[in-house]
């Protein structure tokens, strides 16, 4: 079976920083990580390539030449191979246009590789732009059935069973292949990279897919001007400060304070 | 000796110098009864003050070694042999307060602050100028004047030394109040005995440090962390002296096993570290780091020491140089003496040193002869520089039975400690606990040397009495 996972590289700050004219993040000088959520997702199917040794595993990334460091943590920890989708003519893509290259790209690799992907995973959202969108807009480009917030996955009787969150708890959701699935949070953490891996995962060789290797792409659906997504205005949330703080008498008493003040604001309906 | 106790009068004369922070009796904080090792017992101080300067401290102290009053220093209270304890009751002053970073000296990469000061701050502090503190003891929440008074450690000793290593001058009060410096702000120094490094490990007995002069360096921009799992403690520990005969040079290289890895996972509620290598359970831990300029500096390194590791039987090596997974994997390993601490009713400790290429033998050791005893144990350690962190644990036994037992177990290792050539305590110091087995372990010729030590800077022996050479009923039966 074939696993593709789809990652992000994204500044390791709180903070981001705007360019004001073109309302797109300014990454130099932001150390750059793999986006955490699309960690968990590599981590999924390094868990499946676990249970079966003859799953391959494919790493995609889209972003600036600098994103091949995000690809070979990839091929450190669990990833067989990578491909990055880089050309300037993907800048400034909005989510929809992100999709939509990508989309593109993991066709392009199914041709280059002779193969056709199983499972197609990605992050639930990245901790950058947060829109949680490319995810299900890929199984959209695709026309594949998709999952999202799924926590652990298990190949059983031809389906994938997807583990995922809901807002009341979890449940388990079947799904055919091909499929996509986007990844939250599990209570685990991706497996860290082992050092022959992280060596060798230096000299290999990564592949570029350019606007010119995808063939049939429709270059007005990519890139800035391709977005219908337009940034009007960003700006860095204020981090609300103060709050009461109840300092005297036993905690119990504090608690019970506290407790009202919930109650009272209509924050919740009734604390027993 | 006769001690005397603080009289109305006597407060009052306090009030005078620190008005309003002179605290008495019950309204006096239950913290300042104790610090982390609360099996040594506790006590509460008749007075306690939250001191603020130089002068404040030696105000204080003329009226203290005028009436004979006892005074126990204290920072944070995070030592771990009772050295913070008032066992004689009387005064205790607390420098916590004392928190300013007074100068910065950054052509000499030197430091002057207030004995308050908490590592954690201090070595953020430093880092904003480009600069390091390097000792890294694991408590960072303790003060630099408490790690200086303890000579603290910490894992990163191999590479850049111990506390004793980055202290260049004090300004100390002694037990009379007079004021006085010591120490150089130069390089070199040849002038006379070296009072600094006197000092430094003294515990509060010898004077009161009121401001301290550090060396700093230059701070390394990278560092990796390394993980060696193994199936055995015997193969992890074995390996530990060719990591420095083949001179990789790590900052630090620690080991730990298994249990208190799972237990402390439990604790930060945190799942990162492997635990399985292709099926196989991983039973010990080797955790190394190397720190360098530049990552091409570090790899090296880190690239042999895998050959190196993996050869000398390590079911894997990871490499963890993103900075969201070195904060993970570090959180439980910093999190396992909390995690100690939390979940047993009855801990005891000691910190003895053995020469690195006996570690295994030495872990061996103890442990068999803990099959003799009722409590359980956990340990880890420094594997690179022998120093190890061995606990005895219970939650059903008797106080009485359980310090009785433990006793008897700690005079075993201390024993065979001193046989190979080790040390009774790599970082925590002698303080109340540890005075019998300090006493056993040097002979009565050095006691002797470091109780006219005492003296000549404490007549009246009022600073921290009953820790480090001077026993509690030497002093109450006099």
């Amino acid at each position: 079976m074939n696993i593709l996972v789809c990652i992000k590289q994204v500044p390791n700050t709180q903070e981001i920083s705007i360019d004001p004219e073109t309302n797109t993040l300014i990454r130099e000088g932001v150390e750059s990580i793999v986006n955490p959520y699309d960690g968990y997702a590599l981590e999924a199917a390094a868990r499946l390539k676990d249970k079966n040794k003859d799953i391959r595993i494919c790493a995609l990334c889209m972003g600036p030449p600098q994103a091949e460091a995000a690809l070979r943590e990839c091929l450190s920890t669990s990833a067989d191979v990578a491909y990055l989708a880089s050309d300037k003519f993907f800048a400034g893509s909005d989510s929809l246009a992100t999709s939509y290259i990508l989309s593109e790209a993991i066709k392009k690799i199914e041709s280059l590789e002779g193969i056709k992907f199983d499972m197609i995973f990605c992050g639930k959202q990245a901790i950058d732009g947060d829109t949680a969108q490319v995810g299900p807009q890929i199984a959209e480009c695709l026309d594949y059935p998709q999952i999202t917030y799924g926590l652990t996955c298990e190949v059983k009787d031809g389906e994938l069973h997807v583990l995922k969150e809901t807002e009341d708890g979890k449940e388990i959701l079947a799904v055919n292949f091909p499929c996509v699935v986007t990844f939250t949070k599990p209570n685990f953490e991706p497996r860290l990279a082992s050092a022959k891996r992280k060596f060798a995962a230096k000299k290999m060789e990564i592949q570029r897919i350019g606007v010119a290797d995808l063939n049939g792409i429709d270059r007005a659906k990519i890139g800035l001007k391709g977005s219908p997504t337009q940034v009007r205005k960003t700006y860095v949330p204020q981090v609300k400060k103060g709050g009461t703080v109840f300092r005297d008498g036993p905690p119990g008493e504090a608690a019970a304070k506290l407790a009202k003040l919930l109650v009272d604001n209509t924050v919740v309906k009734d604390i027993e | 000796m006769a001690y005397n106790q603080v009289t109305t009068e006597i407060i009052a004369m306090m009030e005078k110098v620190v008005p309003g922070r002179v605290v008495v009796g019950n309204d006096v904080n239950p913290d300042y009864s104790r610090d982390e090792m609360p099996i040594y017992g506790t006590r509460m101080p008749a007075v306690s003050i939250d001191v603020l300067t130089t002068e404040e401290v030696s105000q204080i102290m003329k009226i203290c070694y005028e009436h004979s009053i006892p005074v126990t220093t204290r920072g944070a209270g995070t030592g771990l042999v009772g050295g913070a304890v008032p066992v004689l009751g009387g005064v205790v002053l607390c420098t916590a307060r004392m928190t300013k970073i007074i100068s910065w000296d950054l052509e000499q990469f030197g430091v002057v602050v207030q004995p308050g000061v908490l590592i954690q701050d201090l070595k953020g502090a430093a880092l904003q100028h480009g600069l390091s503190y390097p000792p890294d003891p694991g408590q960072k929440l303790g003060t630099i004047g408490g790690n200086v008074s303890t000579n603290a450690g910490g894992m990163r000793a191999i590479k850049y030394g111990t506390t004793k290593d980055y202290v260049r001058g004090m300004t100390v009060v002694l037990s009379d109040g007079e004021i006085l410096d010591i120490g150089a702000n130069v390089a070199k120094t040849s002038m006379g005995y070296n009072l600094t490094q006197l000092f430094t490990g003294s515990e509060g007995t010898l004077g009161i440090i009121t401001e301290l002069k550090l060396k700093l360096i230059k701070a390394p921009k990278f560092d990796v962390s390394v993980i060696a799992p193994f199936e055995d403690l015997d193969t992890a520990l074995r390996c530990v002296p060719g990591i420095f005969t083949n001179t990789f040079r790590p900052t630090a290289v620690e080991f730990f096993e298994r249990e208190i890895l799972l237990l402390s996972e439990k604790f930060v509620g945190k799942e990162v570290w492997p635990k399985e290598v292709e099926g196989k359970q991983v039973q010990a831990y080797l955790l190394l780091i190397f720190d360098g300029d530049s990552m091409d500096e570090i790899e090296p390194h880190t690239e042999r020491i895998t050959d190196f590791l993996l050869e000398a039987g390590a079911m894997d090596v990871m490499i963890v140089d993103t900075p969201g997974q070195k904060k993970e994997i570090w959180d439980v390993r910093s999190a396992f003496l909390d995690c100690i601490f939390e979940t047993h009713k009855l801990f005891d400790e000691n910190d003895v040193v053995v020469p690195i290429n006996r570690i295994a033998e030495f872990v061996q050791f103890f442990s068999k002869e803990a099959d003799k005893y009722d409590f359980d144990i956990t340990y880890l350690g420094h594997a690179g520089d022998g120093n190890l962190h061995i606990f005895g644990v219970s939650d059903d036994m008797e106080e009485a039975e359980f310090k009785r037992q433990i006793h008897l177990w700690m005079v075993a290792m201390y024993d065979r400690a001193k046989e190979m050539g080790g040390e009774l305590t790599g970082e925590h110091g002698i303080g109340y606990g540890k005075i019998p087995y300090f006493e056993k372990y040097v002979g009565p010729r050095n006691i002797e040397l470091h109780k006219g030590i005492k003296r000549v800077f404490d007549p009246k022996l009022i600073l921290n009495p009953g820790k480090v050479c001077f026993r509690l009923e030497d002093l109450v039966n006099s």
